[in-house]
């Protein structure tokens, strides 16, 4: 006799108390500490903080944990996290030219003022496994080495495409030019055409590897637009508030950004003369490779204020900004893991019925 | 889980909810953008139902919450944990006794009542999706009512089936204006719709919709004159309680292809079981 | 009201587009009757598609204005009517032959979706009563009614435009824009098409502006010729005087340069 099943609720309970047993795996070896995966993982964390909108490593690290590694998990985490949090205010933007320096190179000029400093990078490592990292005391490190800034400069490095715009090579942007309130994709739904402060947000938190994927195909001919790396700083800024009863900025934090500036195709109409086009991009840490591919999807999206005809997947906002959100992409292809015996259930009597009438 | 609000959003957050949803009242069947917040549930595991719920349930509430019907499928049992930690309300598997109820994928066969709200959690909001791409182009087409597109799809399925080919998440018009899609309920569920007496509310939190059907509101399944809308029929009653004219499950039974059809609707069933034993002595 | 006084159907003054420091179009105007077809004939770049893209709406012009009359008789702004007013026109009393079938054509669902789409649009409910229509419709441009449950993508290119005539004649609009209508045809199957719309436009009293290169077609459609050069109408008049005695030296080049059968 068929009896209902029942016990959704315990099986769930049982379920979360294996994933507990999973997550922490053998007793016998230490457990990962926020600290490690902090100082030890941190382009981890750099991703989480990124993709999940809020900059704190410490929080990112325990999503980390908790998600077992699975950084996509972990974001989501962060982010339900985020919906929580009350705001207080907003901060002024942040000033990438007054950034202390970790790195700092432009691949269109050999030398610039400020000069090229490599940082911590992978650029130039042969990808050999190295053996010595797999048993502990072995990891060499001879202390930290500081980046030495031309001392011709003092102050701010000025940025290489303030330098083409000084001279009128590359188009201005002058962000005061409309004083139209700035979109908060987190608060309101996207609206098409999306303006290019929502873009550069979605961009922002959008999948590094749907980023990486569309920049790399305007370079294979999908919507080419000639990037040069105008600039890639890397390195640590003011976070500024103005407090309503102090009437001054005040300095509250100070986080770790990744900007990468594009010098694309030049573009002129009958009423300019040419100039070169720009691409943007920005994460949270040390994240070259999503700021650069954020750059380059940057630039193909500006195709209609550019005057140029959206032919590639690059260029087509509605796809590029509604399928970004890993989040949302996770989300949806796994509810096909959901019940959905009901509707299986028409289909199946439609599907009989059709089949009757044909003869089947 | 004292640390969050009541219901887990912040107050503000309702309140952008609630306008939203009093929008969607006002013009029914019409999709009203709302800002969707991430929620500690995945997007298309019922975060835009979870919202709506969570902005209109107050202390006295009693929640009912199914998926398929049931009552006790897991995503069911995990949403209404998350109210139960989250605001603390009575809940039950009774339509009748609820006051609120969440629902994926099925309206309960006990007739609904006036003072009750049905909250539908939504994949895909916009009916015309799948002829249209793109945001910018169906907004347009709600707008100046430009339904062609999707008379042309049913016209096709006829001309091919001989049927329309939509069993579930079947396309109607709501209050003789808007073209909506009443959620992957079967279309067996459509007629409930019709001049419900209930407030329907529909969540997309992925998509970032809400709309609504009125109390008493005109819902009418799209159909051609000589090819009339129609509902799922089975050549047999549920096997548990003897019910017909409701939505069966289909189980199979045995590796030998053998199966049964039992309601759908767990709280239905049980309750017919439950008189049918007590009036045997 | 409107039955005493005549008005044309089309009234068209100063219509002018630039394209930055280009000219599309300058200062064009016109009369159009009910049951005329004006042909607008010129070189590419002579400014036609873009006249024909001003009044169509999918170009706005820089200034002119364009006035039709609706079929109560008064008189509307083009120009000036809001998107859902604009559309609303475009799919009841104006009709768009576009030189490619493809743009004309939804070519993913049947001949009879096709035929019947505007139908339905307009709120008709009956399967069987679309069905009746769009056979109809289909044999009235001579195409096999047998192939109503095909796709566009399985007809000739002479069959495709044939269907996206019917496409738009099945509401009975009063105005037909057409855009090369039988370029890209072999010679015999634009004189068969021209022959069905020459049929057509006589039967139903179409108004029709056509716009083309090809000067044969348009003795054979026009009634009257626009016949334009670098954006300007630089002649006009009734077909068959324009062609036979052109006056402007332009005009007399491109009559002189037509193969004579």
């Amino acid at each position: 006799m068929y009896v209902a099943v029942k016990g959704g609720e315990q099986a769930i309970t049982n379920a979360h108390r294996l994933l507990a047993e999973d997550r922490r795996g053998d007793p016998a070896v230490p457990e990962l500490t926020l600290a490690q995966i902090t100082g030890q993982l941190t382009l981890a964390v750099d991703r989480v903080m990124t993709e999940g909108s809020c900059y704190d490593p410490g929080l990112a690290a325990l999503a980390i944990k908790q998600a077992r590694g699975d950084l996509l998990e972990a974001i989501f985490l962060l982010r339900a996290y985020r919906t929580t949090l009350p705001r207080f205010g907003v901060s002024r933007p942040i000033d990438t030219g007054a950034m202390t320096l970790r790195r700092r190179i432009s691949a269109t000029f050999k030398d610039v003022p400020g000069g090229q400093i490599l940082g911590p990078t992978f650029d130039y490592t042969h990808r050999l496994l190295d053996f010595d990292l797999a048993e502990p005391g072995r990891d060499a490190t001879d202390g930290a080495v500081e980046p030495t800034l031309d001392a011709a400069i003092g102050g701010p490095v000025p940025r290489v495409i303030d330098l083409l715009d000084r001279d009128g090579l590359i188009e201005t942007e002058d962000p005061d030019a409309e004083a139209q309130p700035v979109a908060d994709v987190t608060r309101e739904p996207l609206a098409f055409p999306a303006g290019r402060d929502a873009r550069l947000q979605n961009l922002a938190r959008g999948d590094e590897g749907f980023l990486l994927a569309l920049g790399y195909s305007t370079q294979r001919g999908y919507g080419r637009n000639h990037p040069f790396a105008g600039e890639i700083r890397q390195g640590e800024v003011a976070v500024e508030l103005v407090p309503e009863e102090l009437g001054f900025a005040i300095t509250i934090a100070e986080i770790t950004v990744t900007e990468c500036q594009m010098v694309n195709q030049f573009k002129g109409s009958a009423a300019a003369p040419p100039q070169f086009t720009r691409g943007y991009g920005l994460a949270f840490g040390h994240a070259e490779r999503k700021a650069m591919a954020m750059a380059l999807v940057d630039r193909a999206l500006r195709c209609r204020e550019l005057a140029e005809t959206p032919a590639s997947p690059a260029q087509d906002e509605e796809f590029v900004l509604y399928h970004s959100d890993n989040v949302e992409a996770s989300g949806f292809v796994q509810h096909l893991k959901l019940p959905h015996h009901v509707d299986f259930q028409s289909e199946l009597v439609l599907l009989r019925t059709l089949r009757a009438e044909a003869g089947a | 889980m004292s640390a969050y609000n009541f219901a887990f959003l912040d107050e503000q957050t309702k309140r952008m909810i609630r306008r939203a949803i009093l929008k969607a009242v006002a013009i029914p069947g019409y999709q009203v953008p709302f800002g969707s917040r991430e929620m500690p549930l995945s997007y298309g595991w019922g975060t835009g139902g979870v919202q709506v719920t969570a902005s209109v349930i107050g202390p006295d509430d009693v929640l009912k919450v199914i998926d398929q019907g049931a009552d006790d499928t897991t995503n069911a049992v995990s949403i209404r944990q998350f109210f139960v930690r989250t605001t603390g309300v009575r809940t039950t598997t009774q339509t009748d006794e609820a006051s609120l109820i969440q629902t994926r994928h099925r309206i309960p066969e006990t007739p609904l009542a006036a003072d009750q709200i049905v909250v539908f959690q939504v994949p895909i909001p916009e009916p015309l999706r799948w002829l249209e791409p793109r945001e910018t182009e169906t907004r347009t087409m709600h707008a100046l009512e430009e339904y062609g597109a999707m008379w042309v799809r049913l016209y096709e399925d006829i001309t091919r089936h001989g049927h329309v080919e939509t069993a579930y998440d079947y396309p109607v018009v709501v209050n003789g204006r808007y073209l909506m899609r009443p959620s992957p309920i079967p279309k067996f569920d459509n007629p409930k719709l019709d001049r419900c007496p209930a407030l329907l509310l529909f969540g997309a939190g992925r998509e970032k919709r809400i709309y609504a059907v009125p109390p008493h509101t005109t819902v009418r399944s799209l159909d051609f004159e000589d090819h009339p809308f129609t509902v799922e029929a089975w050549d047999r009653p549920c096997a548990l309680c003897g019910a017909s004219g409701v939505f069966l499950d289909e189980i199979i039974v045995d590796d030998k292809g053998g199966r049964m059809f039992v309601c759908s609707d767990t709280d239905y069933c049980a309750r017919r079981r439950q008189a049918c034993d007590a009036e045997t002595p | 009201m409107s039955d005493d006084v005549e008005r044309p159907l089309l009234r068209v003054r100063g219509l002018t587009r630039w394209y930055g420091p280009q000219v599309g179009c300058l200062d064009v105007g016109f009369d159009l009757w009910p049951g005329e077809v004006l042909g607008v004939v010129g070189e590419s770049g002579s400014g036609k598609t873009t006249v024909l893209g001003c009044l169509s709406g999918r170009v706005v012009p820089t200034a002119g204005t364009v006035e039709f009359t609706t079929r109560e008789g008064l008189g509307v702004d083009v120009l000036r009517l809001s998107e859902a007013e604009r559309r609303r026109l475009a799919r009841t009393d104006w009709g768009v032959v576009h030189q490619n079938p493809r743009d004309g054509l939804r070519m993913g669902v049947t001949a009879g979706a096709n035929v019947g789409e505007r139908l339905m649009a307009l709120g008709a409910r009956h399967y069987g009563a679309i069905r009746e229509a769009a056979l109809d419709w289909l044999g009235q441009v001579e195409i096999d009614t047998g192939r109503i449950d095909d796709l566009p993508e399985t007809f000739s290119g002479g069959m495709q435009q044939r269907l996206q005539i019917a496409r738009n004649l099945v509401t009975r609009p009063r105005l037909v824009f057409m855009d090369e209508p039988t370029g890209g045809l072999d010679v015999s199957v634009q004189a068969r098409l021209l022959d069905l719309l020459r049929t057509l436009v006589a039967y139903l009293g179409l108004s029709a502006i056509v716009v083309t290169h090809d000067l044969a077609v348009t003795r054979l459609l026009a009634h009257r010729l626009l016949v334009m050069r670098r954006g300007q109408v630089v002649e006009s008049g009734l077909t068959d005087q324009v062609l036979d005695d052109p006056q402007h030296p332009y005009t007399q080049l491109l009559v002189s340069s037509v193969l004579q059968p």
